[in-house]
């Protein structure tokens, strides 16, 4: 088992070095006047740059040569950067990359976490109960519902509900964001949380709406295989209850497909979910990360795809780790 | 219902089941029930078996007319419409009324009075309401929402179809060299499969679109949304050689592959005409199900405004305009028929996708 993480800690190392390489080529084909012409932007912006200071960054970060040999020299000097803990410095937040994504992943969390229980709350007990009355009235009617909120793209349904919501029916602050305009800078505590759950509800009901199905409809595939085993037959066979079968036999070993799915999920329960963020015009990493995308910010955008890719191969590392220790009739490492 | 037959003749089940031989299975049930076979099995073809609970599914015939009706409504649809892509409504009328205050003189008598100037020019139609003329209204522009909904769903529809293809064909070939030779090829080919799968898709596409914004003409040019789009295949065909891969290995344990190598075929008949039809019904489903996705991308790229330019009619770009709050609140019309156009493109892609995948699958017996 130890053997196996290792090796396989190994590899993604490997992967990491792939991912990163590749990012950073697509971000070197920005053309340089493109950011000179952002960072000047965010001169004038009253921000603190200055020319001096927009040469030394581009010295440092390679960025001056826009050779195939200047490019790559530029990805070893960010790669041996990264590899000491320095991820840069942000041009448009000014601020250390790394303090940018751990400041702004909070919220990002939060949301995707609350999501993702009260998805798992609905999709599991929904999945069963489809599964144990299959091609019954209920398992149809979930079935094309849940089809239909997966098919609806999160920006269609995010902007259907603030149009309804917040600006026809006002039940929500139709000018988004985190907290409302009007609330006096300064107010903390309940006040100040209150507001912001106010404010979250919409997002996360959108989340939810959006993620369910696929959770629904695969803790109903699984429940389908579980059934159809003969540890099933076999409670069956000697007498058990309809819902002790249920409950205790089906239920449980469902759970091991699940867990791995979960694992998975890393990369969204800590990337942000940049378009839902940007729709409701919250503050967290995904949103921070495409307004600073859009204005050519090459150390975040560096920052934050590493960061994601770290995640997703954690996730996958991650699911397939859960899996054996959940199971103990799988086994790693080979 | 599998499990039945099972319960009620436990020899029976001992029958090996070939995926593939529909009839077999078919076979084997009506031998239980003790009938003649002529009596009750029609002998069908496999594709006839697909093809008649393909039919029989409800959801995929929604799907399947969905698809239909998308496509007419795209590709003919602007015949009859009077209006273009690009073509503003110039047609609407702003009456102007002015009066001042004069003298004349009638019969050598002064008199005074008020002279009324009646004018009106002709002006840009834009945010116009739903009418006669305009069945969504005009946007904008001034172009007619409706006839732009149209046009968009060729852009939308026809990149789909391309990219679905594209990756395909990549996944099919890198997937089954990975899955037939095996060892380093293998080795190698994996291990980029895994590389690629670590790609955040979002951020790239987002950083792609700004680059290319920036070289020559690029960004009034629906190119760049070629070009992104392209980029996306180059990441997207994993998923399929991932399938392909496992599906070859398994076969190529089987008898029938054993049989093919003692008959001295050549390892390209083997690949396509042994191998690869066997795989067929899984790339199929995943096609289905994978346009979809790929609809939702170019969506998602219009919506982010780094698609195609935003002049262009793509059901994306139409939706692009709800990021105007004012356009969100007062004018739906301009922004809910493209979303619902996405929404049902998508919706009937995993209907026809979900039936085809039970319709090829042999266990299911509905």
């Amino acid at each position: 088992m130890v053997k196996y993480i290792v090796k396989r800690l190994l590899l993604s190392i490997f992967i990491l070095l792939g991912v990163s390489m590749i990012i950073y080529f697509i971000i070197r084909l920005m053309p340089m006047d493109y950011i000179d012409q952002t960072l000047g932007g965010l001169m004038s912006g009253g921000s603190a740059m200055n020319q001096e200071k927009i040469d030394a960054i581009k010295a440092l970060y390679g960025l001056d040569d826009n050779s195939f040999g200047g490019i790559l020299k530029g990805y070893f000097g960010w790669l041996g950067r990264f590899l000491k803990g320095d991820m840069g410095t942000s041009y448009m937040y000014n601020e250390k990359v790394e303090d940018v994504i751990i400041d702004n992943m909070g919220i990002s969390f939060g949301i995707s976490f609350v999501s993702l229980i009260f998805e798992l709350i609905i999709a599991i007990p929904l999945g069963i109960k489809c599964a144990v009355n299959q091609y019954g009235k209920l398992d149809y009617t979930a079935t094309v519902v849940c089809m239909t909120l997966m098919a609806f793209p999160t920006f269609f349904l995010g902007n259907l509900f603030i149009m309804l919501f917040a600006d026809k029916l006002q039940w929500f602050d139709p000018s988004l964001g985190l907290v409302s305009t009007s609330l006096p800078v300064g107010t903390s505590g309940w006040v100040r949380f209150w507001d912001m759950m106010w404010h979250l509800v919409l997002p996360m009901v959108v989340l939810v709406l959006l993620n369910v199905g696929s959770y629904m409809r695969y803790q109903r595939t699984n429940t389908l295989e579980v059934l159809n085993a003969d540890y099933i037959r076999t409670a069956r066979a000697k007498g058990l209850s309809e819902n002790k079968v249920i409950y205790k036999h089906v239920f449980r070993n469902t759970m091991i497909p699940l867990v791995t799915v979960l694992a998975s999920a890393l990369p969204m329960l800590f990337g942000g979910a940049m378009i839902t963020e940007t729709v409701f015009n919250i503050p967290g990493i995904g949103k921070k990360t495409y307004d600073a995308l859009m204005k050519g910010d090459i150390p975040l955008a560096m920052g934050y795809n590493m960061f994601i890719a770290i995640l997703t191969v954690l996730g996958i590392l991650l699911s397939d780790i859960m899996y054996a220790v959940v199971d103990p009739r799988v086994k790693l490492g080979k | 219902m599998e499990e039945e037959i099972k319960m009620e003749n436990p020899e029976e089940s001992e029958i090996p089941v070939a995926p593939e031989n529909e009839e077999n299975n078919e076979i084997s049930q009506d031998k239980l029930h003790g009938e003649s076979l002529g009596d009750r099995v029609k002998a069908l073809s496999p594709a006839a078996t697909v093809a008649k609970r393909f039919f029989r599914s409800k959801l995929s015939m929604i799907g399947l007319v969905t698809i239909i009706v998308l496509f007419v409504f795209s590709f003919l649809g602007p015949l009859c419409s009077p209006w273009g892509e690009k073509e503003a409504d110039n047609n609407k009328s702003d009456a102007m009324i002015s009066g001042s205050y004069i003298t004349y003189s009638v019969d050598d008598t002064e008199l005074s009075g008020e002279e009324i100037t009646y004018a009106w020019n002709r002006t840009l139609n834009d945010y116009a309401g739903i009418s006669g003329d305009h069945w969504m209204g005009t946007d904008r522009q001034g172009y007619d929402v409706f006839s732009r909904l149209m046009y968009g769903g060729r852009v939308s529809l026809t990149i789909g179809f391309v990219v679905i293809l594209l990756e395909t064909l990549l996944g099919v070939v890198l997937g089954g060299i990975s899955g037939y030779f095996g060892g380093w090829v293998d080795n190698v080919i994996m291990r980029i499969v895994d590389l690629l799968s670590c790609i955040p898709t979002i951020p790239l596409m987002l950083i792609l679109g700004f680059a290319l914004n920036g070289i020559g003409d690029l960004e009034t040019s629906i190119m760049k949304l070629y070009i992104i789009m392209g980029v996306l295949c180059l990441i997207g065909w994993v998923g399929t050689a991932r399938l392909v891969r496992g599906q070859i290995l398994s076969l190529r344990e089987q008898e029938f592959m054993l049989a093919a190598k003692c008959s001295g075929l050549s390892t390209r008949s083997k690949i396509f005409k042994h191998l690869l039809p066997n795989v067929i019904p899984q790339l199929i489903v995943s096609m289905t199900l994978g346009l979809g996705n790929v609809i939702l991308m170019e969506a998602t790229l219009g919506f982010l405004g780094i698609g195609a330019p935003l002049s262009t009619a793509t059901w994306g770009n139409m939706i692009n305009l709800v990021q105007d709050m004012r356009i969100r609140s007062y004018y739906p019309n301009m922004w809910i028929g493209a979303g619902v156009c996405i929404t049902l493109a998508i919706l009937a892609f995993n209907f026809v996708g979900d039936g085809l995948r039970d319709a090829f699958d042999p266990k299911m017996k509905r």
